[in-house]
């Protein structure tokens, strides 16, 4: 498995557009920096670009690589080699690809404004183990959706749709339901909402952080057990952990049974 | 004519020699072993000095003007028993002591230092611990409360008191106190004409600062933190606060500064930050709010319909995750030439001036209201695009809430 993730790393490297995502990065994180000179509006609107192109990226891409990379994929089938461990090495190979031209982008802006010795440190970190998560879940559907069909377009048809649906249409049904549904108690309903969706979740983990102050003018039980205590950050962490396997899981067993 | 002078001066001083009062001294191998005697025998405006020591004491009634000062910290204990200190007389100076241990009794309110209709009194220097009230003034006028740190033992709201408690007493002057772990760290009420300075509230169960039907007041280069509900001030006019911090006051409901009905007062260069409501204004007009950072607030300014004429000037709104919200459709007070982090338009003409206006409340806000638990949905892209669609073209937040000359950089107005 080390090998294949090797070789796709190495494979990355030699695409442009990882080069570009970094520089992407770095000059979107440089000018937020200079631009607001202030560490903490620097975060809140990398956070926001972050969730946003980080899972698009990551399926896009992700999905580009392993319809490109199939007579690779086919070359290796025909070797004495485990399926899994094929599939394995190039999940790995492009999502800790991904995840390090992410950090790279951000962490030398970032560190040149000192986020070292400031106070928002915590949450910097918070954002970037969220983000990089996010990369390997959406990695994760990338190859799950490049197994499932072989038809190119409609590959990319599915990955655009999940994207769109887990970042925005997802949030405007909770939103509807919540409106709808006001005079009902949905604190429950609302924090395992968030939790079905890797990109809330991944939100929710940073604000835990950022926004605990407005989190905590909620008058609920519920929201003020979980906001307010270190109860949030566990589930979440736990959930964001399940997230982590789903999908590469799902992708393995799909993987077995297909007809290459 | 220079000796003549000398010989008046010295006549002068011969006289007034013979007016000196007394001093006693209380403690061991001194005039007297304890106070209580000491103060029976002293005649008016005489010194007492107690030597340090511990000292059991229980109710000390005070009812003739003296000066009465510790030397080297003694303490004075009520063991749990009864009050400690209660003045009755004007003009009585109490320094330097060390109060401690007094029970908390519901019907007499009984605190460590209570001053009773008595003027142009002086406390200071004194470290109240353990009590149920720390200095309480009942119609006391003229009083300076000064250097005092006083630390309670409250746990629970309905049965703890107050650090510094006024009931009618007029221009006082309280200054640079300590009060924590009580229910409210200072606590005023038909108290007008009074100066509350450079004193620290923390810890306090309900408000680290109670205002109640007090005009005229000034509080100033105050720091008032991790209090239960922040810094309430109702049912007064003509109230200047000026460079207070107000900071960390979370939960829900809880303020930096709670307005209820105050009209002409004056919020100036105070910093606000970290609290779930920076300012929550209800009815609170004619004030001006003028360059105030708020920053990490849940939301900067909560302003209700109720408050009208209000002017929001040359503030600082730094990553607040609401600037500001209301709940009313209509906007009557003024915004002008604040520096909002969230502004996002441009200055080409570059008078430090944003060329486009700034509409601080958002549809978020409005939505959050209606449907508490949707705040799960901050900072989502869902929200953001619907924000954008109703900035273009408002619908449910007010029109004319808006600030149209929005500046480019912080105002710079504290260091």
């Amino acid at each position: 498995m080390f090998k294949v993730f090797k070789y796709s790393l190495f494979d990355q490297t030699r695409s442009k557009w990882i080069y570009l995502y970094t520089l992407f990065f770095f000059l979107v994180s440089y000018a937020m920096l200079y631009l607001n000179n202030d560490l903490m509006s620097g975060l809140t609107n990398l956070l926001n670009i972050s969730l946003l192109i980080c899972p698009l990226v990551s399926i896009i891409f992700g999905t580009m690589y392993f319809y490109n990379s199939r007579e690779f994929t086919d070359l290796l089938l025909a070797q004495p080699i485990k399926r899994t461990t094929i599939l394995l090495g190039q999940y790995f190979g492009l999502s800790s690809s991904l995840s390090l031209a992410y950090l790279l982008g951000n962490l030398i802006p970032f560190i040149l404004y000192g986020v070292i010795v400031s106070d928002i440190f915590i949450s910097f970190i918070m954002l970037l183990i969220a983000v990089v998560s996010l990369t390997f879940i959406f990695s994760g559907f990338a190859i799950m959706i490049s197994l499932i069909t072989d038809n190119r377009i409609k590959g990319f048809g599915f990955s655009i749709f999940l994207w769109l649906f887990m970042t925005f249409i997802y949030d405007g049904i909770f939103l509807l339901t919540l409106f709808l549904f006001s005079d009902y108690p949905m604190e429950i309903f609302s924090i395992s909402v968030t939790m079905l969706n890797p990109v809330d979740l991944a939100r929710i983990l940073i604000m835990l952080k950022l926004d605990i102050t407005s989190m905590l003018g909620y008058t609920g039980a519920v929201f003020n057990k979980f906001f307010g205590s270190e109860t949030g950050i566990m589930i979440s962490s736990i959930t964001l952990i399940f997230w982590l396997f789903m999908p590469v899981i799902l992708s393995m067993k799909i993987g077995k049974r297909k007809d290459f | 004519m220079n000796l003549c002078k000398y010989i008046k001066l010295f006549v002068l001083l011969i006289l007034f020699s013979q007016l000196q009062s007394k001093t006693l001294t209380v403690g061991q191998n001194q005039m007297f072993s304890d106070l209580k005697t000491a103060v029976k025998i002293a005649v008016d405006y005489d010194t007492i000095i107690v030597f340090s020591g511990y000292y059991k004491l229980n109710k000390l009634n005070i009812n003739k003007p003296l000066t009465i000062l510790g030397k080297n910290n003694p303490i004075l204990d009520a063991t749990n028993k009864s009050e400690l200190i209660v003045i009755n007389s004007d003009s009585v100076t109490l320094k330097g002591f060390t109060l401690q241990n007094i029970p908390n009794n519901f019907t007499e309110d009984w605190a460590a230092i209570r001053l009773n209709k008595s003027r142009y009194c002086l406390i200071e220097d004194n470290h109240i611990y353990n009590s149920f009230f720390g200095i309480y003034l009942n119609r006391s006028l003229n009083c300076m409360i000064k250097h005092n740190k006083i630390i309670g033992k409250a746990k629970k709201e309905f049965d703890a008191g107050n650090a510094i408690h006024l009931w009618y007493s007029d221009n006082a002057l309280i200054e640079n106190n300590y009060a924590g772990k009580h229910r409210d760290g200072i606590y005023l009420e038909f108290t007008k004409n009074s100066r509350i300075v450079f004193n620290t509230s923390e810890n306090n169960l309900r408000y680290g600062l109670h205002f109640m039907f007090c005009d005229n007041n000034v509080y100033k280069k105050n720091i008032f933190r991790f209090n239960g509900a922040g810094v309430a001030v109702m049912f007064s006019k003509n109230v200047n606060m000026h460079s207070n911090v107000f900071s960390d006051n979370i939960g829900s409901s809880s303020y930096g500064l709670l307005l209820k009905d105050i009209v002409d007062s004056k919020i100036t260069k105070n910093i606000i930050k970290n609290n779930t409501i920076g300012i929550h204004a209800d009815g609170a007009s004619r004030c001006f709010i003028k360059n105030n950072e708020f920053s990490k607030n849940g939301w900067a300014i909560r302003i209700l319909g109720s408050s009208v004429n209000d002017t929001i000037f040359e503030n600082n709104f730094f990553s607040n995750s609401f600037d500001i919200s209301t709940n009313s459709t209509f906007n009557k007070n003024y915004y002008i030439n604040n520096y909002w982090s969230k502004y996002t338009g441009y200055d080409l003409d570059k008078d430090g001036i944003g060329d486009i206006p700034y509409r601080p409340v958002k549809l978020f806000s409005y939505i959050t209201a209606n449907s508490k638990e949707s705040l799960i949905l901050l900072r989502s892209f869902f929200v953001t695009l619907i924000e954008f669609a109703e900035s273009i073209s408002p619908i449910f937040t007010p029109q004319n809430l808006i600030d149209n000359y929005p500046l480019m950089n912080p105002v710079k107005c504290w260091k």
